[in-house]
């Protein structure tokens, strides 16, 4: 009996923009390839594309998602092979300024054709709810919502967790969107003084089960100057081991809910004790 | 500086409070689109029905509480020796008992 594969769709998205929906969905992917599965990550945000860039591979993109889409070139041809993780993938978004080329039949055909070959599509949405945004989660079978601690990006979430219970394939036919909340820059110094939204705050307000903290540092604009994931770049920092975390929750495995940390000054540690006490 | 930390009040809270008001009424918004929009031109409509106005000058508040809201509208009547240049014309005020039943209108609660 041949076992034929169905991935699993994700969909990286927050509404707002630079909260690190790129950074996440490049983090995540190469992690769980990293971990030996079979991945392919695209990006939707047409016109204005960069998972490629963070990825290292602007200078290999030749056909992208458009070109299929319109038949100008096969998936395979289109589809770029990552030089560090053999089984990670990239589908690049075009630099075309027509918002219309993604178009809904042809998505579905795209993300029809690659769920066969993979275990898990990662879908990179363009910030916005515009058509690209909602082509990005069309497909979705969960969800990574991608929020900073911080009032104008947690409100976006929230208006993003409406589309994903309206827009979506899966809302359409009464079903459900796995959601998973994904905090990035967060800053537990800042938190524990009350200068921050603490973890709590934002999942009472936005009521999405947590997959993930990816604290503020220093490792995730290092990797993206260099053009490879933190996951790869630096694997043992602390941003690379809060995705490797939720990589492992996305996969069912249950990880306590550590804030990994970055070793601040024996200064710093003593008076933000005291400070927040 | 940490001594100027500790006088200072925090922050997170009141993001929070903020928030919570705000989503509560954003969630309520997404279920049925421009309450406020229908609101307006119903009041706007009642009125026009007796008092002539000028559509610029009229001024709509909300304020979105926890627990109430509070919609104001703000018409400025013109006095009757000025009305003459605005539409729609003039009409009379009736005095009838009909007026009454739109009167608590104004202090509709948008919860």
């Amino acid at each position: 009996m041949s076992e034929e594969k169905q991935a699993r769709v994700l969909v990286v998205t927050s509404g707002k923009g630079g909260v690190g929906k790129t950074t996440s969905t490049a983090a995540l992917g190469a992690a769980l390839a990293h971990e030996g599965d079979n991945v392919v990550v695209i990006d939707f945000d047409v016109g204005l594309r960069n998972l490629d860039l963070v990825l290292g591979a602007e200078r290999r993109v030749v056909f992208d998602l458009i070109n299929v889409i319109h038949g100008v070139a096969k998936l395979q041809q289109a589809l770029i092979r990552d030089k560090r993780v053999e089984n990670l993938h990239l589908l690049a978004a075009s630099q075309t300024r027509d918002k219309d080329a993604l178009t809904e039949e042809g998505v579905a055909k795209v993300i029809a054709e690659l769920r066969p070959k993979f275990d898990w599509i990662i879908c990179d949405s363009p910030a916005g709810i515009e058509r690209g945004a909602t082509l990005a989660m069309r497909h979705a079978d969960a969800a990574i919502i991608v929020t900073n601690p911080e009032v104008s990006s947690v409100r976006d979430a929230d208006r993003i967790i409406g589309l994903l219970d309206s827009k979506t394939e899966k809302a359409e036919k009464g079903e459900r969107v796995d959601k998973h909340l994904l905090i990035t820059r967060f800053d537990p110094w800042r938190a524990s003084r009350g200068e921050m939204l603490a973890i709590d705050d934002v999942l009472e307000i936005l009521s999405v089960p947590l997959l993930g903290i990816i604290p503020e540092s220093e490792e995730v604009l290092r990797a993206s100057n260099v053009g490879s994931p933190v996951t790869l770049n630096s694997a043992q920092s602390a941003p690379a081991k809060a995705y490797f975390d939720a990589v492992r929750r996305l996969k069912g495995e249950q990880i306590p809910m550590n804030v990994h940390s970055e070793s601040r000054g024996f200064l710093n540690k003593l008076f933000g004790r005291k400070a927040a006490a | 500086m940490n001594l100027f930390h500790l006088f200072r009040r925090s922050s997170a809270p009141v993001a929070r409070e903020r928030l919570q008001i705000l989503l509560a009424h954003e969630r309520i918004a997404r279920s049925q689109p421009d309450l406020l929009g229908v609101l307006r031109e119903e009041i706007l409509a009642v009125i026009s029905r007796h008092v002539p106005f000028d559509p610029e000058k009229v001024r709509i508040e909300v304020d979105r509480g926890k627990s109430v809201s509070t919609l104001a509208v703000d018409i400025e009547i013109p006095n009757s020796e000025q009305i003459s240049g605005i539409a729609p014309p003039y009409t009379p005020l009736k005095v009838d008992s009909g007026a009454d039943e739109y009167g608590p209108a104004m202090d509709q609660k948008v919860a």
